[in-house]
């Protein structure tokens, strides 16, 4: 809680946790809040291409569905499938870097070589390939990313285990007898938690910009999905006539990648005193 | 006496922070004729650091100066502005090892003070920073032009930050306690070296140090001050071997020739944004009276214009405080 | 700082080596026969025994692994599923294109991240500051194919100030390839149209392409720099009387520079994202219409050929990183050697 204090004294962060918090509720209650909740797979043709009006506040697209409600549809998905891939992303990461960071000797070498390997090329090209590789859709792309980003987490776990390692506190424990496992989920674990909540956080705004391109190349969702990478992707044939159909889309992207990149941002400095104050 | 090259008057520097304003230095009074050494010495906190930067004119953005007078060479730098002492004040920073650039020649960055300061030609400039790389005893002077700053050792470092001092041949030399970063042998080498430069000259030195065994050895006379004021100075034979202000006399005794320790003092030096009304040292002095809580003591003037802010000096300090 | 050099790119194998076993791996995950992926559509079982034997698919799996690692070193990435040309040739073609993009772009953000960023530091919590703030956050979050887009549609669409798409107009067509380079190119063909031309077709995917970079640089540079500027050695810059100018734009800045110079590496992996969308869009001829293409067209081979060519730039690029940073910084070299 002292980290929510010191985060909503700052008011960039206040606002980037204010963003998320309002997608998280929009997610949430999206088909009550959406105009025309069923227009995620309806098309009405008769009202193709429609300029914002009252009656459709962000317009029409291609098939005459409501894009304000496609966008507040789109919510859902942007945030279901960050969260799904950051956690797996996780579940492969954390245990991995505790696990290198703890006992040194050739597995440990193995997989920290491994993650550099999967750094050694920029994610959205690996995504790409493995995207593709295991045939296109959502699943895949989801999986792709998840297995791209996992090394972060790796990393980021792997440097505070080692630090915590030779620390005092950890060899008093071994000390009395505690079990391995034991230190390391109950004891570093926890160490670690405020490096790996910054790295998720900034990792979610990640995962929706990519997870948004691998839409728009056609590599993530399909048709009739109302992802915002893919609304931006139809879009692109209706230009320059319909110039709202991938503004609202793309919009969204942007306030959404912001908020958690903001937020992330504000946990770094909370997190890190040393940076609170040079940041003066 | 001759008229001062450096005359601070009254001076007062004032802080802002988030904790309010803080009254760094309280009517500061000095001054360093020609060809003295000037030593001023306090406790770590006591605005040593603050006077310094406000003769160098690199107060920090916050800082405000409400009234009083630096004068150097007659000119009242608070008017008419730092850049006419440029050069005319060389400083030998504390730390050696932070004070020079790490990714620029070591050369290169004393040459640019004197493209700026100095007159002549980059190959005269060179020419004469060679010879003082010589007089600083630096080895391999004409080498030492080119190399980077993490080449030199600490105490190379140090000659190398003195002969910058030097460079634009200045008339006053400003010190800031240049040889706390180093290991005890270096330190009594540069000190020679800063006495023997100094008098070799005819320089004035102004030295901010806690440390009374340098202030000893090197200057002639020397300013006390404790959170932000004067209280007590005079010849430096005079004020060590014969101490009147309590502070200065519990200094003493509790380390007659080591740094400044308070840790046989009792209690703590004020915060700069709580300073007590009256003598600024009556929370801690064993011989405060009830007037010392509300009047600025006055100044007694000894002989040899030895100056004390307390007005009872002649008393006795207690046997406990001195133990 | 040769034997820095030599020991950087050392250190850059391993990884390598681990990629391209990686792709190898990749390439076997594949769901259904390779072979029967390459032989196509008709082919009948003797075709496909003959690809299996061709390719090598028949032999045990480790050899197969020493074949593929021999083909790669030896630059050998097979044929297109989708030309049936070599994948190599067809890369190298379009490799250029994506090279001058990526490159103006980095100069972009790099020139201007870099002002910026020192303009900020030394107006710092002023107007300029702010602005450079809200830049250098909002520049992340931006989407790239969708800024593109935008971009299309104010300035060539709607304003019709800049081309739409290409290299060059088309009824001008491309100088006599030398480089591959259009700008360089048109330049040594002495075209001065071509190059206006060129540069005119360049503005809009560059700009695009250059934001993330931008963004991460000014924030860095800004950073940096204040850091920097709390430094003891800029206070005796100050004491002893150095310019105004000087102190910010050299002194200083080269300090700030060598923390931003790091981030070049990694943002080169933004680029190279980017370039990907930025270059679909705008249709420019180079490696990210090619990934672009090859995912249309399940084009598996010239994918991994991708993916290893863009991990050898990055790699090469954190070299060139890392010896740009031992020159600005002398003590990198002798730390490490």
């Amino acid at each position: 809680m002292m980290v929510l204090r010191v985060l909503l004294r700052d008011p960039v962060a206040t606002l980037g946790l204010f963003i998320v918090l309002f997608a998280i509720f929009v997610a949430i209650f999206a088909n009550w809040l959406a105009p025309y909740p069923n227009d995620a797979f309806e098309s009405h043709l008769l009202q193709r291409l429609k300029p914002p009006s009252v009656e459709f506040p962000f317009g029409t697209d291609n098939l005459g569905r409501d894009i304000f409600s496609r966008v507040i549809l789109g919510t859902r998905n942007a945030l279901l499938v960050a969260v799904a891939v950051i956690t797996a992303a996780m579940l492969i990461g954390v245990p991995i870097g505790l696990f290198a960071g703890w006992r040194e000797g050739w597995l440990s070498e193995i997989l920290m070589r491994t993650t550099d390997v999967f750094l050694a090329v920029p994610q959205l090209i690996l995504a790409l390939a493995l995207g593709q590789l295991l045939a296109p859709g959502i699943g895949a792309a989801m999986l792709a990313l998840a297995l791209t980003y996992w090394p972060f987490f790796a990393r980021t776990v792997f440097a505070e285990t080692r630090r915590l390692r030779g620390s005092l506190f950890v060899d008093a424990l071994a000390g009395i007898g505690a079990s391995p496992l034991r230190i390391l989920f109950l004891h570093v674990l926890p160490n670690a938690a405020p490096a790996v909540l910054v790295r998720a956080t900034i990792g979610m705004g990640f995962t929706i910009l990519t997870a948004a391109i691998l839409g728009f190349l056609g590599v993530g969702a399909t048709p009739p999905s109302p992802d915002w990478g893919l609304a931006v992707s139809e879009a692109r044939q209706h230009l320059p006539e319909a110039w709202w159909f991938p503004t609202f889309p793309g919009l969204a992207i942007l306030v959404l990648v912001l908020g958690f990149n903001l937020l992330g941002d504000g946990l770094r400095d909370a997190a890190d005193p040393k940076i609170r104050r040079s940041k003066r | 006496m001759t008229s001062p090259l450096l005359s601070i008057q009254d001076l007062s520097v004032h802080i802002r922070g988030d904790a309010g304003i803080a009254r760094i230095l309280d009517g500061i009074t000095l001054s360093v004729p020609p060809g003295v050494t000037m030593g001023v010495v306090g406790e770590s906190g006591c605005g040593k650091s603050t006077l310094l930067r406000a003769v160098l004119g690199i107060l920090p953005r916050n800082a405000s100066i409400p009234h009083g007078k630096l004068e150097f060479k007659g000119k009242d730098l608070i008017k008419v502005n730092w850049a006419a002492a440029r050069g005319r004040i060389g400083f030998v920073p504390q730390d050696p090892y932070l004070s020079l650039n790490p990714v620029f020649r070591a050369g290169d960055q004393i040459l640019e003070i004197m493209r700026k300061h100095a007159p002549g030609t980059r190959k005269d400039h060179a020419s004469t920073l060679i010879d003082l790389f010589r007089a600083v005893q630096l080895p391999d002077p004409e080498a030492a032009l080119a190399k980077y700053p993490h080449q030199f050792s600490g105490g190379q470092r140090q000659r190398l930050l003195i002969a910058a001092a030097l460079a634009c041949a200045p008339d006053l030399l400003v010190a800031d306690e240049p040889t706390t970063a180093l290991d005890v042998t270096t330190q009594r080498e540069i000190l020679a070296l800063l006495r023997g430069l100094v008098s070799d000259k005819g320089l004035s030195l102004l030295f901010v140090t806690h440390d009374f065994g340098v202030l000893a050895a090197l200057c002639d006379r020397v300013t006390v001050l404790y959170a932000g004021r004067v209280v007590e100075s005079g010849l430096t034979s005079d004020v060590l071997r014969n101490p009147q202000h309590p502070y200065t006399r519990l200094l003493l005794a509790c380390h007659p020739d080591r740094a400044v320790n308070l840790l046989g003092i009792p209690g703590t030096v004020p915060a700069a944004t709580q300073q007590p009304e009256g003598c600024r040292f009556h929370p801690r002095c064993p011989i405060a009276r009830a007037a010392c809580s509300k009047e600025v003591p006055p100044v007694t003037e000894f002989a040899n214009s030895h100056l004390v802010a307390c007005p009872w000096y002649a008393d006795e300090l207690p046997e406990q405080a001195l133990a | 700082m040769a034997r820095y050099v030599i020991r950087r790119l050392l250190l850059a194998l391993p990884a390598l080596f681990g990629l391209i076993l990686l792709t190898f791996v990749l390439s076997r995950v594949i769901p259904g026969d390779p072979a029967a992926t390459l032989a196509g559509d008709a082919a009948t079982p003797a075709m496909i025994a003959e690809i299996r034997a061709q390719y090598g698919l028949d032999r045990p799996v480790i050899e197969q692994a020493f074949i593929h690692v021999r083909q790669v070193l030896t630059g050998d990435f097979g044929k297109s599923v989708f030309s049936g040309r070599p994948v190599a040739e067809e890369i190298l073609q379009r490799l250029p294109a994506t090279l001058e993009l990526t490159f103006v772009a980095l100069l972009i953000a790099v020139f201007l991240g870099v002002s910026l960023g020192l303009f900020a530091a030394l107006n710092h919590n002023g107007i300029i500051d702010h602005l450079v703030r809200v830049v250098s956050v909002g520049g992340l979050a931006l989407a790239s194919f969708w800024l593109a887009i935008m971009l299309q549609l104010l300035f060539a669409m709607e304003l019709d100030l800049l081309p739409l798409r290409g290299r060059v107009d088309v009824a001008l067509g491309l100088p006599p390839r030398v480089t591959g380079f259009v700008l360089l190119d048109s330049l040594i063909a002495g075209r001065l149209d071509l190059l206006l031309n060129g540069i005119s077709h360049l503005i809009l995917p560059a700009i695009t392409l250059s934001l993330p970079g931008l963004a991460t640089i000014a924030r860095f540079t800004r950073s940096g720099v204040l850091e920097v500027l709390q430094k003891d050695f800029v206070l005796y810059a100050k004491a002893v009387g150095y310019g105004r100018f000087r102190l910010a734009a050299i002194y200083v800045l080269r300090n700030a520079v060598i923390l931003v110079v790091t981030q070049i590496g990694l943002l080169f992996g933004a680029l190279i994202s980017g370039a990907v969308a930025v270059e679909a869009i705008f249709d420019w001829p180079g490696l990210g219409t090619y990934s672009v293409q090859a995912i249309i067209s399940a084009d598996y081979k010239a994918l991994l050929a991708v993916t290893l060519v863009v991990g050898f730039v990055y790699a090469v690029v954190n070299v060139l990183v890392d010896v740009a940073q031992a020159i600005i910084d002398p003590r990198v070299a002798e730390d490490v050697t």
